[in-house]
């Protein structure tokens, strides 16, 4: 960019009044970005190496590296990490299918497209905890209706026991969440030439072939955006958890131990070393999504 | 194709699949929200009296005594108060990455895109603490900041997206047509930039008006303490009568006037969304 600009000596005095204009139109948006991530993570590190338990003010002091080696040899932790990974995975991998059954009747639709678009917004727009107090009170074996439906146990005490919570858990995730992957993927969806379909149907496709032929392998960079966004959200899952359950029934997260640490307990050593490894997994699931999708979109390249 | 043939039948079908998911839950909040105090345990789908008094149990005592009211108008300050200073930020830094060469352009994307996917919780322990070293903690600023930082990325890719498509040299086709430079920007780019910017605005809202994590944990009292925050307290305060009602009436509350406002505004938020996560 620079070797460009100076052959040109006279433009040399506007670029660099541009850069400063662009640098100083940047600067408050950085600022605020960086003011309550970088700084915060920073600090969060200094925490978790000290023994600070504000209830317990008079005895803090440097600890090294004990507040990890608690969390990862309890068992609480690796119990947290296998629910969080086991909603994240159960609840991306359903809104996958539905988001693009949805996505298919967006696009492909004749009729009542708008119909279904504004319905699909509705999840969309419904706060995170609203929409977990109202499965739950659907799924309360006193309040609800769930229990009165046919072929459902009249007594069934879905918040009793760990996977039945996970259910209802997972539904209210999905439920929220389908609308954003339908659109991410509707997105991926119409840049496809619709010509190509004619031709395969000329060809004598099936529409499954033409879907596993044509659509599956054009929407691939679309299906990893949708996803790395979505997992990512979903190893964050917090809200939901907290209004249904609040980890009872070992229904815990990753996040649900670091609030209960940090905010609960005031453990701030503790909680913070929570904090930093949550950052840690969230950077490896990252970092693994975007090595893979690199390399697909290089794959998918025309002429490659 | 026909009504009547075979896959008219079938996209009616996906089509109604599609709405009663989306709607079941929205109307069993509403209607249970509707029944009368010793009804809310009938375990039917749709009450059969209706009741307003879980409503009115709302917004009884005034703002003093009522446990929704004040968060209500703390949600709606905050919320708004961070999107406009959102959008205000945003609007530089994505005017400058749209219309201007400088180094470091590609840094922010990256760093934007960066803290979209960054864990909220791992910033909740430290700033638990700094706010209430800097006297932060319980106040509306204590909430608008990580509002904001985790607002920006979105808005900005957004509004980089939209500021890519404005033809801007209709700014210099109006001046030479004799526009000061002001009438050229008001009048021409403005209209033109006004889709984006409200687009932004309108997610930055629903983002900040959606918040959980922040709002439990660094609040601690109805100062500033936002509506999902109330509402999980709901739950404890009344430990002889059901919060059911209550919580569902408070529920409809916050969650009507979205849908109303996301439903008039689909077009833009569906472009917003898209163009938000996949032209980055």
């Amino acid at each position: 960019m620079e070797a460009s600009v100076q052959p040109r000596p006279a433009g040399s005095q506007r670029t660099r009044s541009e850069h400063r204009l662009a640098w100083m139109l940047c600067a408050p948006a950085v600022i605020a970005m960086l003011a309550v991530t970088a700084y915060p993570i920073g600090y969060a590190i200094v925490l978790s190496l000290q023994q600070i338990d504000l209830r317990f003010p008079d005895q803090s002091g440097f600890v090294g590296l004990d507040n990890y080696k608690a969390i990862l040899s309890s068992e609480l932790w690796w119990t947290d990490i296998f629910n969080t990974v086991f909603v994240m995975v159960t609840s991306v991998t359903i809104e996958l299918v539905l988001g693009m059954a949805v996505a298919l009747v967006m696009h492909r639709a004749i009729f009542g497209r708008g119909v279904v678009r504004t319905s699909v917004l509705i999840p969309y727009g419904i706060i995170t905890v609203v929409a977990a107090f109202a499965w739950q009170f659907a799924f309360a074996p006193d309040t609800g209706f769930v229990n009165h439906l046919p072929l459902i146990a009249e007594d069934m005490d879905w918040f009793g026991g760990r996977f039945s919570s996970f259910a209802v858990i997972i539904m209210a995730e999905v439920w929220k969440t389908t609308p954003f992957m339908a659109l991410l993927l509707l997105a991926g969806l119409v840049t496809i030439d619709s010509q190509l379909y004619e031709a395969a149907k000329v060809d004598g496709a099936s529409a499954w072939q033409r879907f596993t032929r044509i659509t599956l392998p054009l929407m691939e960079p679309a299906i990893l955006v949708a996803l790395l966004f979505r997992t990512l959200d979903a190893f964050r899952v917090f809200d939901t958890i907290f209004i249904m359950t609040r980890g009872a029934q070992d229904t815990e997260s990753v996040s649900i131990l670091g609030f209960n640490q940090l905010i609960s307990r005031l453990n701030l050593g503790l909680g913070s070393a929570v904090s930093v490894l949550i950052f840690i997994c969230v950077f490896l699931i990252a970092f693994l999504f975007v090595r893979g999708f690199g390399a697909r979109v290089e794959e998918g390249r025309p002429g490659s | 194709m026909e009504r009547g043939s075979r896959e008219y039948a079938l996209w009616s079908i996906a089509i109604l699949a599609v709405l009663i998911l989306a709607l079941i839950p929205v109307v069993w909040l509403i209607s249970i929200s509707l029944k009368p105090t010793d009804a809310v345990t009938d375990g039917r789908f749709l009450p059969s009296e209706i009741s307003f008094d879980n409503y009115k149990s709302l917004f009884e005592g005034g703002i003093d005594d009522s446990p929704f009211i004040k968060p209500l108008i703390n949600s709606i300050l905050i919320a708004l108060s961070t999107t406009v200073i959102a959008i205000v930020f945003a609007s530089f830094a994505a005017y400058a990455i749209a219309r201007l060469e400088f180094p470091g352009k590609r840094v922010i994307l990256a760093g934007a895109l960066a803290i979209a996917m960054f864990p909220p919780i791992s910033t909740v322990g430290p700033l638990f603490d700094m706010w209430r070293a800097l006297g932060l903690y319980d106040t509306y600023p204590g909430l608008i900041i990580p509002y904001l930082t985790f607002s920006l990325p979105l808005a900005i890719y957004v509004l980089v997206a939209f500021f890519r498509e404005i033809p801007w040299e209709l700014e210099q086709a109006a001046q030479v047509d004799g526009a000061t430079p002001f009438q050229a920007f008001s009048k021409v780019i403005v209209p033109l930039a006004a889709p984006g910017v409200f687009t932004a605005a309108i997610l930055v809202f629903i983002f900040a008006w959606n918040d959980f994590l922040f709002a439990i944990s660094l609040t601690s009292s109805d100062a500033s303490r936002t509506v999902p925050a109330a509402l999980a307290f709901f739950t404890g305060e009344s430990s002889f009568t059901q919060p059911t009602g209550s919580i569902a009436a408070a529920a409809v509350v916050v969650t009507v006037p979205i849908i109303v406002f996301v439903l008039l505004f689909q077009r833009r938020i569906v472009s917003g969304l898209t163009a938000g996560a996949v032209k980055g």
